[in-house]
């Protein structure tokens, strides 16, 4: 069993829900980055998304647009955040899952990657423009249990497609909360409720909601029909705020998420 | 010599899957992956319904003008003294370059599904002048992303776009030309599926894209090979096209790949040299890669980021280019090279003084070329040139660079 799975059975058996947070690794600096770490474990987050600078991030809203070429201007790169997370495993153990495009691991080259970053101790990965229909080498190569391929399940997808989605991904499911990209106005639908509570008992896995959610009155919205809420851009937009304030927003979040 | 029939082991790529060989597929975020599937599927139905294709045919032939004609272009034929040059008039077609082809047929398209809102992305400004009239012509909505460094050199065309009753919108983030205006409008089409198509404006993006739009353009070649024969009594030695995303050289290839005897070269932006960053050359500077949907040559860092590119001419600055491309490079089929801004240049003015036709700075890179070729051949031999586009949307930023203020 994976550690994200472990994690999930964790946080479901004493009934809670996962808190999700991502920061994009470098941004605005390699350093910061592993503060964020510490004070987002410190704050309640059960797995922490991590995500690694492309150029041309097309799923993703300004805000981490932004970060990522702050990140890139910084000369971060899939190597240095794998090096990153070696030297963080000293230290914690909670689940790191890596968030970015595919060219970065398929010019990494995916037998490397997948070695590499399971050696490092990252736990998974998502590649929100790696659909599951393009991902056969990846998934043949990480068949060791110790790192997930998490794929995305949209509102727009087709019940073949929530089939062939869930079925691939390991660890849990990523949905995709609106029709849109990262950091969007969240406007949920009434149905989201039900569709979800149809994915889970399709799958048998942990369903984690992102996308635009940024207050905690969404995230404990959220939370009432999801196993895990994962929040990015509103965390992203302030990770250069002092550290007391990010704590309080954090700890808002935590507590919302039950 | 006889004309050969289109080989048709070539003509059944992509597979299902959207692959020509080893490049291509559909690297889409999940939301799109259903609109995707739908659009190929809409594809498919209508290229075999009969109203569809008499609307469509009424169209290119009373709207867009179509055929082209293929010009002998005598005098610049005689000033290189090689072989036969012949042009193929995309310029000529309403809106002033191949683009329409594309942008029309995808139009009537979108129409049929049911989508209210057309956007597209515009390097040039050639793609977003198509889809705008594409839109007018369907009574859709329109919204073009437009690199703001590009919209800075195409002023004349994002002009145009708006009396089109089209919005324009600036993306001024990246490289604020073609390769971010694809990214937002890929963002768009994310957020507004339910409503848009996104009329992608070359051979390139996650399958069907590259697909339908070597299908909507190859009425180049299919022309131009009938066109040829009729002139000439026999197929080309040479075809020679520009290759920015390469929709216009797959428009011209396409109808003759199955003729071996005919030698086609693409031909690339060059810029200020094959050094990163100052050009736009994949073949002659990149390696394999993903971007925007599908795996083909870019040129990016040793991290795989892609990297900034320079091309004089708008439409051919771009990071990436079309999957089939690159599966015709590896065959052997198609051969690929580069003319630099300064030949690019140097060919737009030797085509106004010889034949009185103002070239577009795209169609230049490929003259440049065709003047290299026939300069070597005897008279005996055939080259057709695409010329893509005209290039009064160009003479503004050509006077720039000349110093001259207008």
């Amino acid at each position: 069993m994976s550690r994200i799975e472990k994690k999930f059975k964790e946080v479901l058996r004493r009934r809670g829900k996962a808190f999700i947070p991502y920061v994009m690794a470098g941004d605005p600096s390699l350093e910061r980055t592993r503060e964020m770490v510490a004070i987002l474990e410190e704050c309640g987050a059960d797995i922490i998304e991590l995500g690694v600078p492309f150029s041309d991030p097309l799923a993703d809203g300004p805000t981490i647009q932004g970060a990522a070429q702050r990140a890139l201007g910084e000369g971060v790169t899939l190597g240095k955040v794998l090096d990153l997370i070696g030297s963080l495993r000293q230290s914690t153990q909670i689940p790191i899952v890596l968030m970015t495009y595919y060219n970065l691991i398929f010019r990494y080259g995916e037998e490397k990657f997948v070695r590499d970053a399971s050696l490092a101790g990252a736990d998974g990965m998502i590649v929100p423009d790696l659909p599951p229909d393009e991902a056969g080498s990846l998934l043949s190569l990480s068949k060791d249990p110790g790192f997930d391929i998490i794929f995305l399940v949209a509102p727009t997808s087709t019940y073949e497609r929530i089939k062939k989605v869930t079925r691939a991904s390991r660890g849990f499911i990523y949905y995709v909360s609106i029709t849109g990209i990262t950091g969007s106005k969240l406007s949920v639908d009434p149905s989201i409720g039900s569709h979800i509570a149809k994915i889970k008992q399709m799958s048998g896995k942990p369903v984690a909601v992102g996308f635009g959610i940024s207050t905690p009155h969404e995230a404990s919205e959220i939370a009432r029909i999801a196993d895990g809420v994962i929040v990015g851009s509103a965390i992203v937009k302030r990770v250069s705020d002092s550290n007391e304030n990010l704590k309080d927003y954090l700890i808002a979040l935590r507590k919302a998420i039950r | 010599m006889t004309a050969r029939k289109g080989a048709p082991a070539i003509k059944k790529l992509p597979d299902k899957r959207g692959y020509f060989g080893a490049y291509g597929g559909r690297f889409a975020p999940e939301t799109l992956i259903p609109a995707l599937d739908e659009l190929e599927k809409a594809y498919y139905e209508f290229k075999k319904d009969k109203a569809f294709q008499q609307e469509l045919s009424y169209l290119t032939k009373n709207y867009v003008g179509r055929p082209t004609p293929l010009y002998f272009a005598k005098r610049l034929t005689e000033s290189i003294g090689g072989a036969k040059i012949y042009l193929k008039r995309e310029d000529l077609a309403h809106t002033g370059a191949h683009k329409i082809n594309n942008a029309l047929g995808q139009a009537l398209l979108a129409k049929k599904m049911g989508k209210k809102r057309l956007i597209a992305e515009t390097g040039a400004g050639q793609h977003g002048v198509a889809t705008a009239t594409g839109a007018a012509l369907c009574g859709l909505e329109c919204e073009i992303y437009m690199g703001s460094d590009d919209i800075a050199r195409q002023s004349l065309n994002v002009f145009r776009m708006k009396l089109l009753g089209a919005e324009v919108a600036e993306v001024s983030i990246g490289s604020r030309t073609l390769k971010d205006a694809i990214n937002e409008a890929m963002r768009d089409w994310t957020t507004n599926v339910a409503t848009t198509h996104y009329v992608l404006g070359t051979v390139f993006g996650p399958h069907p894209f590259p697909l339908i739009v070597r299908d909507f353009q190859s009425v180049i070649g299919k022309e131009a090979r009938k066109q040829i024969l009729e002139a000439e009594g026999k197929l080309p030695d040479y075809l020679i096209a520009c290759i920015g995303g390469g929709s216009n050289a797959m428009g011209l290839f396409h109808f003759f790949i199955g003729d071996k005897g005919v030698s086609m070269i693409g031909v690339e932006a060059g810029g200020r040299g094959i050094v990163p960053g100052e050009h736009a050359a994949r073949f002659a500077g990149g390696s394999i890669g993903i971007l925007q949907g599908t795996k083909s040559f870019l040129l990016q860092d040793d991290d795989g980021n892609i990297l900034s590119t320079h091309s004089v001419s708008a439409g051919l600055d771009y990071a990436a280019v079309g999957p089939e491309h690159a599966f015709l490079r590896d065959s052997g089929r198609v051969e690929y090279t580069y003319a630099t801004d300064e030949e690019a240049l140097s060919a737009f003015e030797r085509l106004s003084r010889t034949e009185g036709i103002i070239p577009a700075l795209e169609s230049s890179h490929a003259l440049a070329e065709a003047f290299k070729v026939a300069s070597r051949l005897s008279k005996d031999k055939v080259v057709i040139v695409n010329l893509s586009g005209r290039g009064d949307k160009d003479v503004q930023h050509v006077a720039k660079i000349k110093g001259i203020e207008l």
